[in-house]
This record gives C-alpha cells, sequence and structure tokens, in this order.
C-alpha cells in the first residue's frame, strides 16, 4: 500500500547513475569533514553524553522550563505566542503582519515554517515572501521543498542553480561560477532585505534562564533581516528550550561540527529583547509534539538539535536524495519523526534504511535512530500498513521458519527452485532480487544435510 | 567445554560450505562441536521487516534449541547481534537470557582461543566490515566514532602470513543489503552494493572477505552480474586454508 513510497522516489532519483554519484560524493565530503574535526575534540564523546542528559532532562520539566521562559521573555518586553498547530501558528504570523499593515517579510533558517507550510498561506494572503538564506531562496525560487535540513539546495548542481537565476536575475544561462552567481543572487537579496516590514527566523535554542533565543547562521541573512525591519518574529518548536546559558555552550560546541565540520557557525546571534523601536516576536509552536513527547519509545527524537549529521553519513539519503522522503524532515531522523505526524502517509519511511547504524554514532545527543527504525517498523506493521503481499510473506515465513520439519522442506524446494532459476533468467530479472543482481547458486546439499550424513551418528 | 554451532538459515541452505569450514576451524583449535538439528532460524528476518510476532516462534525455538548450552557460535555478525539486542520481544526467562549473555560471534569467539596454526593466505584481501558486527556488537570502531579501529575479523586475517588488507575510501560504509531492505529497496540497495564493490576493486582487492555471509551474498550477486569475477569469501574458509 504505502511502502513502496520512499522506494518509488529513490528509485526514481537513482536512475540518474552520475546524479546519485555526485549527491553520494557532496554529502561524504561534509561528513569526512564533520569526522575530523569531531575527532580533534578529545571530549567529544562526553560533550555527546551531556547533552543528552541535557536534553532529557529538559523534555521532561518541559511544562516547566517553557512557562519560566516566557516569563523571562515577557519581562524583556517581549511578545510570546503559543500555537498548538501548524494552522494556528500560520494565522498567529499573518496577524502580526496584518497589525502593522505589513505586507513584505523577509525569512531565514526555518524548517518550523515549512512544516507549516507558511510561505502558501502567507502569499495566498497578499503577503510577499522572501527566504534570503541563499539555500532557502534557490529552494524558493525553484518552487520545491529543502531537500537537506541544514543545506537546503544541496540536491541543485551549479549548472541547475545557472539556469534558475538566468531565469530571475537574468545571469547568462550558461553560468556556473559559484561566486558570480551568488553576487547575482545578492543585489535583490539585498533590495528584499532593507525593504521588508519584518523578518522571520528560526530559533536554534531557546534559554528558559534568560528567555532569549540564538540563532546559528553562516550568511548573516537572519541578522541583516532582523536588525534592518522594525518587526522581528522568531518561530520555535517546544523542544528548543535549554534550561541554562551554561549548557549553550555544550550545543553550539556540537552543533557545528556535527552539522558542516566548522569549530562553530559565522553567526551565532543571540535576541533577548526587541529594539527599540520595534517589536520581537517569539511564537511557540506544539504541532504534535506534545503527543510525541508521550510516546516513552520515541520521545528521545525531540532532544534532536537538527545538525543533519545523520543524514550526511545515511548511505541510503546519499542515494535517494532528501525529496524522496515526502516530508518536511528527510533523512534518518525525518524517519523517525514523521511517522509520529502521520504513520499511514510515511509508513515506508522507516524501511527506508539498512539499519546499518551510523546515524546512531554521528547524533550529537545520542538519539537511539536505529533503534527507533526498528519499533517503527513494528507499528507500521501492527498498524496495518505494510503492503498485503509483504504482509502475508512475512507471517509465511515466520511459520516455515519456527517449525524444523517446514524449515527443512521449504530449504530443500528453495534450493531446487535456486538451481532452475538460471534457466529463466529473463523471470529471476523481473524479481526485486533479480533485477540488478544475480541469485546464489544453490547447493544440492544443505549443511544439515551434510551434516546428518557425516556426523549425526 | 561443548560449544553448540548456530548456523543461519541462508548459511545452511546456500553457502554448507562456510558452515562446514566453520565447523572445521573450530575442531582444529580442539573444541568439541554440536550442531543441534532442531535449530532454524533467529527471526531476524521477520522481525526486521516490522513483523516481530511472526518472528516468535523462530527466535522461542531458537532459544528452546540452545538454552541448554554454555557457549552458542555463529558464523554470523548479524544474527549474533539480532540475539542479543533483539530478543528482549521475548519474556525476559532465565533461558531467554542464558542464550542472549552466551551467543558468540565467531572471530570473537575464535580470539578467546589459544592461537591456532598459521595458515598463509598471499592474497590482496578487501574487507568488508558488517554493519551489526561493527555498531551493534562494538567489534571495532567505526569510522565517524574515531579513527577506523580493527575488529576481531581484523585482527585474525593480519596473522596470516602472506595477506594484504587493502586500503578502502570508505573502511566500513553499508553494503546495501539490510535483509528485506534488499528487496524493498532494489534501487538503493544495489546502488549502494555496487558502490562497495567498486571501491575494492579500485584498490586492487583480489577476493572480497567479510565475517557475515549475508553481506557477500548480495555483493557476490551484484559481482557476478556486473563482472568481471571477484571472488568473496568468508573469513571462516580463509582459516579453514581454502583459496578463491
Amino acid at each position: 500500500m504505502t511502502i513502496r513510497d520512499h522506494a518509488g522516489a529513490a528509485e526514481a532519483f537513482t536512475a540518474d547513475a552520475e546524479r546519485t554519484a555526485w549527491h553520494d560524493e557532496a554529502l561524504w565530503f561534509v561528513r569526512a569533514k564533520r569526522d575530523e574535526v569531531t575527532h580533534a575534540i578529545p571530549e567529544w564523546e562526553a560533550l555527546r553524553t551531556i547533552a543528552s542528559g541535557i536534553k532529557a532532562h529538559t523534555l521532561s520539566l518541559l511544562d516547566d522550563y517553557l512557562e519560566e521562559f516566557e516569563r523571562n521573555a515577557v519581562a524583556h518586553g517581549v511578545t510570546v505566542h503559543w500555537a498548538t498547530d501548524a494552522d494556528e501558528h500560520n494565522r498567529i504570523i499573518l496577524g502580526i503582519l496584518r497589525e502593522r499593515g505589513a505586507t513584505r517579510l523577509v525569512k531565514s533558517k526555518s524548517m518550523l515554517t515549512e512544516e507549516c507550510g507558511l510561505n502558501h498561506y502567507l502569499e495566498a494572503q497578499g503577503i510577499t515572501v522572501v527566504d534570503s538564506d541563499l539555500g532557502e531562496r534557490i529552494v524558493q525560487l525553484g518552487h520545491e521543498a529543502p531537500s537537506h535540513i541544514v543545506m537546503p539546495a544541496i540536491h541543485k548542481r551549479k549548472a541547475e542553480v545557472g539556469a534558475l537565476f538566468a531565469q530571475h536575475f537574468g545571469t547568462s544561462p550558461e553560468e556556473d561560477d559559484p561566486n558570480r552567481l551568488a553576487d547575482a543572487a545578492r543585489g535583490p537579496l539585498r533590495r528584499a532585505l532593507f525593504g521588508a516590514d519584518a523578518a522571520l527566523t528560526g530559533v536554534n535554542f531557546a534559554i528558559a534562564e534568560t528567555g532569549g533565543i540564538v540563532v546559528c547562521t553562516n550568511e548573516g541573512n537572519a541578522d541583516l533581516g532582523c536588525h534592518l525591519a522594525p518587526v522581528h518574529i522568531a518561530c520555535m518548536g517546544i523542544e528548543k528550550l535549554i534550561p541554562r546559558v551554561a549548557d549553550l555552550g555544550v550545543f553550539l560546541r556540537l552543533l557545528a561540527r556535527s552539522a558542516t565540520g566548522q569549530p562553530i557557525t559565522a553567526y551565532t546571534s543571540h535576541f533577548v529583547r526587541p529594539r527599540t523601536p520595534g517589536q520581537f516576536h517569539v511564537v511557540i509552536v506544539d504541532n504534535g509534539r506534545s503527543e510525541h513527547l508521550g510516546r516513552p519509545d520515541f520521545r528521545e527524537a525531540l532532544a534532536c538539535i537538527r545538525c543533519g549529521a545523520c543524514l550526511n553519513t545515511c548511505p541510503v539519503y546519499r542515494r535517494s536524495g532528501g525529496h524522496s522522503y515526502g516530508a518536511t524532515i528527510p533523512g534518518p531522523i525525518g524517519a523517525i519523526l514523521s511517522p509520529g505526524i502521520d504513520l499511514a502517509k510515511h509508513a515506508s519511511l522507516p524501511f527506508a534504511s539498512t539499519l546499518c547504524g551510523s546515524c546512531g554514532d554521528v547524533c550529537p545527543v545520542k538519539i537511539d535512530i536505529p533503534g527507533q527504525l526498528y519499533r517503527w517498523r513494528q507499528l507500521v506493521a501492527r498498524g496495518g500498513h505494510l503492503d498485503v503481499p509483504k504482509r502475508r510473506a512475512m507471517g509465511c515465513l515466520g511459520r516455515i521458519l519456527g517449525s524444523r520439519r517446514y524449515y527443512e522442506w521449504a530449504g530443500a524446494i528453495g534450493r531446487m527452485m535456486l538451481r532452475l532459476a538460471p534457466a529463466v533468467p529473463w523471470l529471476v530479472r523481473r524479481t526485486a532480487w533479480g533485477r540488478e543482481r544475480e541469485l546464489p547458486v544453490a547447493p544440492r546439499e544443505s549443511f544439515r544435510d551434510w551434516y546428518r550424513r557425516n556426523r549425526d551418528t | 567445554m561443548t560449544v553448540a554451532l548456530f548456523i543461519p538459515c541462508y548459511v545452511d541452505q546456500c553457502y554448507p560450505q562456510v558452515a562446514r569450514a566453520t565447523l572445521a576451524v573450530l575442531e582444529a583449535r580442539g573444541v568439541e562441536v554440536v550442531f543441534p538439528m532442531e535449530q532454524t532460524c533467529c527471526g531476524q528476518p521477520m522481525a526486521n521487516a516490522g513483523c516481530q510476532d511472526d518472528a516468535r516462534a523462530a527466535s522461542e525455538r531458537f532459544v528452546r534449541t540452545f538454552s541448554a548450552y554454555d557457549t552458542i557460535v555463529a558464523p554470523s555478525g548479524s544474527c549474533v547481534a539480532h540475539v542479543r539486542h533483539h530478543f528482549d520481544q521475548l519474556p525476559p526467562t532465565d533461558a531467554v537470557r542464558r542464550v542472549r549473555a552466551r551467543t558468540v560471534e565467531l572471530c570473537e569467539y575464535l580470539l578467546t582461543l589459544p592461537e591456532a596454526p598459521v595458515v598463509e593466505f598471499p592474497y590482496r584481501v578487501g574487507v568488508h566490515v558488517g554493519c551489526h558486527t561493527l555498531r551493534t556488537l562494538h567489534q571495532g570502531t567505526p569510522s565517524e566514532l574515531g579513527a577506523s579501529g580493527d575488529g576481531p575479523l581484523h585482527t585474525l586475517l593480519r596473522r596470516m602470513p602472506g595477506i594484504t588488507l587493502v586500503p578502502l575510501d570508505r573502511a566500513d560504509e553499508c553494503c546495501g543489503f539490510g535483509g528485506s531492505f534488499a528487496v524493498d529497496e532494489p534501487a538503493v540497495s544495489a546502488r549502494m552494493g555496487s558502490d562497495r564493490v567498486a571501491d575494492h576493486r579500485r584498490h586492487g582487492a583480489e577476493v572480497m572477505v567479510s565475517a557475515d555471509m549475508s553481506c557477500l551474498m548480495h555483493l557476490e550477486g551484484i559481482i557476478r552480474r556486473q563482472g568481471p569475477p571477484l571472488p568473496v569469501m568468508h573469513v571462516a574458509q580463509l582459516l579453514n586454508g581454502e583459496r578463491p
């Protein structure tokens, strides 16, 4: 029924072998950089353990910390809004804009607004939205979703960006020099930034103790946007909280190293109070997170700091591209978050993995991603979301492997069929195994047959 | 001490030579080995496909068959990882706890024995490390956790005179087998496998060696489809004096 979703999209992606190789290499390069800088920190594993502990602690007292954050933020003149779901989040932002007659919004670094579908919502209400992060701008111009949570346009090659910019910025269609392309985008982006009525950013960390938020970027456009516009709106999921400023150091050391192999992002900006004159709004969004917090087997996933390391290391993600996941958050972390949002829709995602385990190893907050993938698989099957032939095959296989007699009998028939298979290569090539692989060459005698004949006296 | 040999279902049926080599290698080191005939499978194929309930009969059979033994040795890191880590789905009886604690991967077990007679293997070998052996059983250090630390498989191979272990661009990237993943996602699975094979070929491997036959079944299938030939062998076969 749904199990082919990721597989189908991934097959389409891999059909372009050369592109698949390029995508894989580009992300492997990022992982290799991550390896190099993390191995240079002797206390890396200790940092991961501490970060994991801080997040577990925070999640266990999340209601208290959220209220502490609100109290401290409000004391500094910040307007705090609470949104139960995506729709409420979008309406709150429209309300803030409408109140000031704002029609031009610049945005930067927010996967949450992707999750809420904010751009489409605002555009339908006559608001002009310009994503100012270059990667986000590229996917916005191409009417696409980000394919990666840190490098949104990583699926696009230089020439494709060149073609897109030729359409929008009048560069030569042959232009594929990254510096010249970035220059071409800069002029229109600067105009949008200077002309904006409001600026929206995401939040990397919200600190309960101070009521302040922290935004980590490399381009500085998020900062430019909210320093120029009279209104700054910051949107965050409830899980972005950390208790104290002292905790921030742990996460800042982990985040950029895990994400891109940088010691720290070029900009780590702290926002605590509105500029004068000016407004600073923080929108705190639930949108299913409380429900996820109530799932003991899966709540740990809310510790995610969105570094993207699990995407970069995932051999499946690297060869299938972010869009193949059909979810706001792709890759291994998306594959354990998305089923909690809509199990039927995302039923194929926990299976988009070989359970190789590398995602769990690179996770800076030690989320047991492979363990969760395994557990989601069980819930997908129990929920009736496996396709019927596979469900039946597993039931049948379970009965065969549960009985010595059936097993020996099925083994003999199976080996006979494998020996006959080479006579019908066209048939073999129509099976999922045989499409690109030969079947094993089956022996006449199983090991147990041999053992019985020679040893079992 | 008697060791019970667990031969994974697909090895029993498709690779009896690997099972015979495992038996021979253990016996050559003076171990008394029995192969309990009641065994079938650990249950991993169903459980990894999300059908833990369908795996239960096989897993319970495994426990019944092996709970009387002090040591259960299997030539497959993946199956051992399943017994040790996923038998928590069974009620935690003494028998279940015992087999979970006492099921050991072949290479790890061999390293607990006195060193055996040396066997030469004058070939350039590409080592394929199974992910469950590396990242679930923690044999060695994966490249993402530190400068690649070798596990028991490498240790055993390095003792063989004449052997050259070829360096690889990606020492421990997954081969793409992944049980039902191989047929659920055939395109990505095959692509991952091709990339592994290409890495080994690029570095002049004359034979690919692993302690996990399931990865090799997948990789061999790709090698035979794409050509040219590149033999694959289980480490037990090398230790048993076999040549490609």
